[in-house]
C-alpha cells in the first residue's frame, strides 16, 4: 500500500511537470504504421509511436511485446519490413546504426553492452568517435590537429563520466565496475555522443531502490537540459515517477497511450499489462 | 592514490630505460655475433613486422586470419616480377607492393568482411591457398611456378646507400620495424585504435556507439595487409629469389601464434611473440628432428600456464600531456 | 557420359574421406565452440597406424581373419587407438584452457597438431611410406563399362556405413539428442542433467576414430601415405565442415561429399592444377550469400 501511495506521489509530480512542458510539443520522433516480422511471428504490427522534444516518454508491455524490436529498428539494428521512422522530420529508411547516432539517436541495450576489456574513460571517449573526424594518416603521424581533437575528446569524457558519477572508476576496466555503475557508464557512452533522443533500454533492471532513485533524478536533470528520452522499463515507479507521456504495447500492437495517470488506471492496460506482470513477479 | 601514483612514474622511467637499452643493444649486437646469429635476427625482425601486421586484424580488431601470408606473398611477387622484368629499383616498389598487398585485400575482403569468426577464418584460409596454388600455377607464365622467382636486386639509393649484406639487412629490417610500431603505437592511442578494439570487445555496440564497423574491419586488413606486402619486398630482397612454399598455410599459423603467444593487441607481446617463433627453432638446432615436437609441446604448455600470452596488453591511465592529467585530478 | 559417372564416383570416394574427418571437426565444434586443428594430423596417425597393422600384423590377421578381415581388424583397432589419442589431447591440451576463451585453445591446438605430426615423422621416418599390395589387394571391375576398384567400392560401403550409424546415433537415439543439446546450449543441458563430461569424452573418442579409420581407408586406397598429409585433408575436411554449416552433422556430411565431387569436376573440367583453386572460390561463394554454410542455422543475435 505504501507503494501506491508513493506512486500517487509521483504522479502528481509528474502532471505538474506535464503542465510546464507542454508547450514544447514538437515530435522528435515518429513511427508510422511501423512493422517487423521474424519469421513467422509478427514482433511489431503497425505500431505507431510519438516523442515529443524534451520530454520523457516511456514504452511499456509485457515481457515478448516487441518494445525492443521497436528500438532495434529505429536505431538500425533491424531492418523494419513495412511503415517508417522518421527523426525530426526525415526518414531513417536504410540508415545503419553509425548513421544513425550521428544523426542524434544514441541507445543503451537491456543486457549491458560495454566495451568489457577497456577502461570506463575508454568506453566513453569511444562514445565520441561519430563527433571526431581525425582520419588513419594524421592518427599514424599523430599531427598536431590529431593531438588536440584527442585531447578534446578525453576532456569531454572526463567531464561526463563526472556527470554520470562514475569519475573514480576512470582507469578501471568496465568489466570490473559493479553492474549499477555499468548501466550508467552506458548511459555515459551514449551522452558522449551528444543526442538530441536518448533511447534507454530497461535503464532500472538490476538496479536497487537507491540507485533507481538516483537514475530517476539523474534523468530528470537530462531533460531540463533539454535532452529527448524514450525508455522502456519495468519499474512502475519509474515509469509513473519521470514519464510525461506512456505507450503501452501488447503483441506487436499498441493498446493504449496517454499520460501517465491514465494509463495507470486503463483498465485494458490493467488487464494487459499490470496484472500479468505482478503474477510473474511474485 | 599517491603512492599509486609514484610507482607508476617509476615504473614508466623504468620501461623508458628498458626501451632505450634494448635500443642500444640492438644497435650493438652486430659487432658482437657472427654472421650466421645476423640473418636469425633479421628474420625475427622479418616474423615481427608480419607479426605486427597481423596483430592489426587479429589481435586489435579481433578478426580471425589463418591466410595472412597470402599478403605477403602478393607484396613479394610483386617486387620480384616488377623488379626481375622491368627493373623498377626496390626502394621504389616498397611502397608499391605496399598498396598492391593493400588493394588486394581490399578486393577480396570487400565481400566477405561480414562474415563471422570462424566462417571469416576458413575464407582467409582459403583466400591464402587461393594465392599460392595460383602463384605455383605459374599463370601466364609471370610467376616462375615451383621454381618461383629469382634474381632480385638489393635495395638501393643511387650508388651510396646499398643494403647489399647481412649487417645491413639487419639494420634495414629493424629500422622498418622500428617506424612500424612507432605508427601503430600512435594508431592504438587514436580513435581508429578504439574503434578496432570496440569492435573486437562488441560488434553490435560498436556499430551503435557510431563506428561504421565495416569500414573499420576493411581499413585493419588494408593496413595489415599493407605491412605484409612490406615484409613481403624485404624478404624478396633478402632472398633474391621468391617462390610460393615460403607462404604456405603453416606460415600463416605461425603467425598466428605469434600474436596470440606475445598477447593480442600488445605491441611488446607480438616481438616477444616473434622472438620465440623464430628463435626457438635456431636454440634447439642440436635436438634435429625432435625441435619441431619440442616446439608445439611448449606451445601447448605455454597457452595452459600463460593464456593470455606473455605480454598482454595492460589498459590503465591514458598517458596524455602531464598537465591535463593534473587539471582533471584537481576537478575529480 | 561414362567418364563424368567415374569421375563422380571418385569424387564421392574422396568425398567420403573429408566427410568422415568432417564430422570429427564439426561434432567437437558444435559441442565445444572449438577447431581441433590436430584432428587432420589424428587422422595422419590413423592411416601410419593402420599401416603398421597391416604390415607387421599382416601375417598374423590374415592367417585369421582373412585378407578382409585383416583389414576390418586394421581399422578397428585404429579406430580405438585415435578414440583414445583422441580424448588423451583433450584431456592435457584443451581442458585445463577452456575457461579462458577460445583463442588460446587455437594455438594450443595447433601446438598439438604439430606434436602428433612431428611424432609420426620421429616415428616413422620423414619418407612416405606405402600400404603394400600383399596386404591390399588391387582389383578392377568393369560394372556397364564404368570402370572402378574394389577398393573404391568397400571404401564407399565401409563410409556410408559409418555415416549412417552416426546419423542414426545422433539424430535418433537419446544419447544423440543429449549431443544436440549440449551443440546448442552448454550450461541449459549441463542443467538438465546431461553429464557434459562423458559428451565431450565420446565426441573427442568418436571424431577421432572416424578420421582414424578414414585414414586407414586412405591408405587402402591411395597406397602411399605421408607424415604431413594430416595438414591437407584436414584443411580439405574443414573446408567441407565450414561449407555444410559448422556444427553441423548432416552438414559435414553433404559438404565433405560435395567437396569430393567438385574436386574431381574441378580437375576434369578446369584443371588438376587449379582444382584447389576452385574449390576455395566456390567455399567463398558459398559463404558471401550463405554465411553459415549450406546447412548451417542463420544466427539471428539476439540484441
Amino acid at each position: 500500500m505504501a507503494k501506491d501511495n508513493n506512486n500517487i506521489a509521483t504522479m502528481i509530480r509528474s502532471k505538474q511537470e506535464n503542465k510546464e512542458t507542454d508547450k514544447t510539443n514538437k515530435v522528435v520522433l515518429e513511427t508510422d504504421k511501423l512493422t517487423k516480422k521474424f519469421g513467422g511471428l509478427i514482433a511489431v504490427n503497425n505500431f505507431d509511436l510519438k516523442v515529443s522534444q524534451g520530454q520523457i516518454s516511456s514504452l511499456i508491455g509485457p515481457n515478448g511485446a516487441g518494445k525492443t524490436t521497436v528500438f532495434n529498428v529505429v536505431t538500425g539494428i533491424y531492418k523494419a519490413d513495412s511503415g517508417k521512422v522518421l527523426f525530426q522530420g526525415e526518414d531513417l529508411a536504410g540508415k545503419k546504426p553509425h548513421q544513425i547516432i550521428k544523426k542524434g539517436i544514441a541507445r543503451t541495450f537491456q543486457n549491458i553492452r560495454l566495451f568489457s576489456n577497456m577502461t570506463c574513460l575508454e568506453n566513453v571517449m569511444a562514445g565520441q568517435h561519430c563527433r571526431s573526424r581525425e582520419g588513419t594518416w594524421s592518427s599514424i603521424l599523430q599531427t598536431p590537429g590529431q593531438r588536440k581533437e584527442e585531447l578534446e575528446i578525453k576532456k569531454n569524457a572526463e567531464d561526463r563520466l563526472k556527470q554520470v558519477g562514475l569519475w573514480r572508476w576512470r582507469d578501471e576496466l568496465a568489466k570490473n565496475i559493479a553492474y549499477g555503475n555499468q548501466r550508467m557508464l552506458e548511459i555515459g557512452r551514449a551522452l558522449a555522443s551528444n543526442p538530441d533522443l536518448l533511447i534507454l533500454d530497461e535503464p532500472s533492471s538490476g538496479l536497487n531502490d537507491k540507485e533507481s532513485e538516483d537514475l530517476i533524478v539523474f534523468l530528470k536533470s537530462l531533460v531540463k537540459e533539454n535532452l529527448t528520452i524514450l525508455l522502456i522499463e519495468h519499474d512502475m515507479n519509474v515509469v509513473m515517477g519521470i514519464s510525461h507521456w506512456v505507450t503501452v504495447m501488447d503483441e506487436g500492437k499498441k493498446i493504449a497511450e496517454g499520460l501517465p495517470e491514465d494509463i495507470y488506471t486503463n483498465p485494458q492496460v490493467i488487464e494487459a499489462y499490470l496484472g500479468k506482470d505482478e503474477e510473474e513477479e511474485e | 592514490m599517491k603512492s599509486n601514483k609514484n610507482i607508476n612514474q617509476k615504473n614508466s622511467i623504468f620501461k623508458n630505460w628498458l626501451v632505450i637499452l634494448v635500443a642500444i643493444l640492438f644497435i650493438a649486437l652486430p659487432f658482437i655475433i657472427n654472421a650466421y646469429w645476423i640473418d636469425v635476427l633479421f628474420f625475427f625482425g622479418i616474423y615481427a613486422l608480419l607479426g605486427l601486421s597481423l596483430n592489426i586484424v587479429l589481435g586489435e580488431v579481433g578478426l580471425f586470419d589463418l591466410g595472412h601470408m597470402g599478403f605477403m606473398a602478393i607484396g613479394a611477387y610483386t617486387t620480384a616480377i616488377l623488379n626481375t622484368s622491368f627493373g623498377i629499383p626496390i626502394i621504389i616498389l616498397l611502397p608499391i607492393s605496399a598498396i598492391a598487398a593493400g588493394a588486394f585485400a581490399w578486393l577480396v575482403c570487400s565481400p566477405i568482411i561480414h562474415l563471422k569468426g570462424d566462417y571469416l577464418c576458413i575464407v582467409t584460409i582459403g583466400m591464402g591457398e587461393i594465392v599460392r596454388l595460383t602463384l605455383n600455377n605459374n599463370p601466364f607464365g609471370i610467376t616462375g611456378g615451383s621454381n618461383g622467382v629469382f634474381g632480385i636486386d638489393f635495395p638501393s639509393l643511387g650508388s651510396i646507400f646499398v643494403v647489399d649484406n647481412s649487417t645491413k639487412f639487419y639494420y634495414y629490417i629493424w629500422l622498418i620495424v622500428g617506424l612500424t610500431i612507432v605508427g601503430l603505437v600512435n594508431l592504438q592511442r587514436s580513435r581508429i585504435g578504439r574503434a578496432w578494439n570496440c569492435i573486437r570487445e562488441d560488434e553490435v555496440a560498436a556499430e551503435s556507439t557510431g563506428i561504421d564497423v565495416r569500414s573499420y574491419k576493411l581499413l585493419a586488413f588494408l593496413l595489415g595487409a599493407g605491412l605484409a606486402g612490406v615484409a613481403g619486398n624485404i624478404y624478396a630482397t633478402k632472398l633474391m629469389i621468391v617462390s610460393p612454399e615460403s607462404f604456405s598455410f603453416m606460415e600463416s599459423c605461425m603467425l598466428f601464434c605469434i600474436v596470440l603467444i606475445g598477447g593480442m593487441g600488445s605491441i611488446p607481446g607480438v616481438l616477444i611473440g616473434a622472438a620465440a617463433i623464430s628463435l626457438f627453432p635456431e636454440v634447439f638446432r642440436t635436438f634435429a628432428q625432435y625441435r619441431m615436437l619440442i616446439f608445439g609441446v611448449a606451445m601447448v604448455i605455454m597457452m595452459i600456464f600463460r593464456p593470455g600470452g606473455i605480454w598482454p596488453r595492460k589498459r590503465g591511465a591514458l598517458k596524455f600531456e602531464s598537465l591535463l592529467i593534473k587539471a582533471g585530478e584537481e576537478n575529480g | 557420359m561414362k567418364i563424368v559417372l567415374e569421375q563422380l564416383l571418385n569424387g564421392l570416394t574422396i568425398g567420403s574421406f573429408y566427410a568422415l574427418i568432417a564430422l570429427g571437426y564439426s561434432m567437437v565444434y558444435g559441442v565445444m565452440k572449438l577447431i581441433n586443428f590436430a584432428h587432420g594430423d589424428l587422422f595422419a596417425l590413423g592411416s601410419y597406424l593402420g599401416y603398421t597393422l597391416l604390415v607387421f600384423g599382416s601375417s598374423y590377421a590374415t592367417v585369421t581373419f582373412g585378407i578382409w578381415g585383416g583389414m576390418i581388424a586394421a581399422m578397428l583397432i585404429a579406430a580405438i587407438g585415435i578414440g583414445i589419442a583422441g580424448t588423451l589431447i583433450e584431456r592435457i591440451a584443451y581442458r585445463p584452457i577452456y575457461s579462458v576463451g577460445r583463442l588460446p585453445a587455437v594455438v594450443s591446438a595447433l601446438g598439438a597438431s604439430i606434436v602428433i605430426q612431428n611424432g609420426i615423422m620421429v616415428i616413422w621416418g620423414p619418407r612416405p611410406q606405402a600400404y603394400s599390395s600383399q596386404v591390399v589387394p588391387s582389383v578392377m571391375l568393369n560394372i556397364g563399362g564404368i570402370k572402378i576398384t574394389l577398393m573404391q567400392i568397400v571404401v564407399l560401403i565401409i563410409s556410408f556405413i559409418l555415416m549412417g550409424l552416426l546419423f542414426y546415433i545422433v539424430q535418433k537415439t537419446t544419447f544423440g539428442a543429449a549431443i544436440r543439446a549440449c551443440a546448442l546450449d552448454r550450461s541449459t543441458a549441463a542443467l538438465m542433467g546431461i553429464n557434459i563430461e562423458t559428451i565431450i569424452f565420446f565426441i573427442f573418442a568418436l571424431g577421432p576414430a572416424l578420421g582414424g579409420m578414414a585414414g586407414v581407408m586412405v591408405g587402402m586406397y591411395y597406397r602411399k601415405i605421408s607424415f604431413v598429409m594430416g595438414w591437407n585433408y584436414g584443411l580439405k575436411a574443414f573446408t567441407a565442415t565450414i561449407l555444410g554449416g559448422i556444427g553441423n552433422i548432416p552438414g559435414a556430411m553433404i559438404g565433405g561429399l560435395l567437396l569430393g565431387v567438385l574436386e574431381m569436376l574441378g580437375s576434369v573440367y578446369i584443371s588438376t592444377a587449379y582444382k584447389d583453386v576452385f574449390v576455395f572460390l566456390v567455399l567463398i561463394l558459398v559463404l558471401i550469400f550463405r554465411p553459415t554454410g549450406l546447412l548451417g542455422e542463420k544466427i539471428a543475435e539476439k540484441v
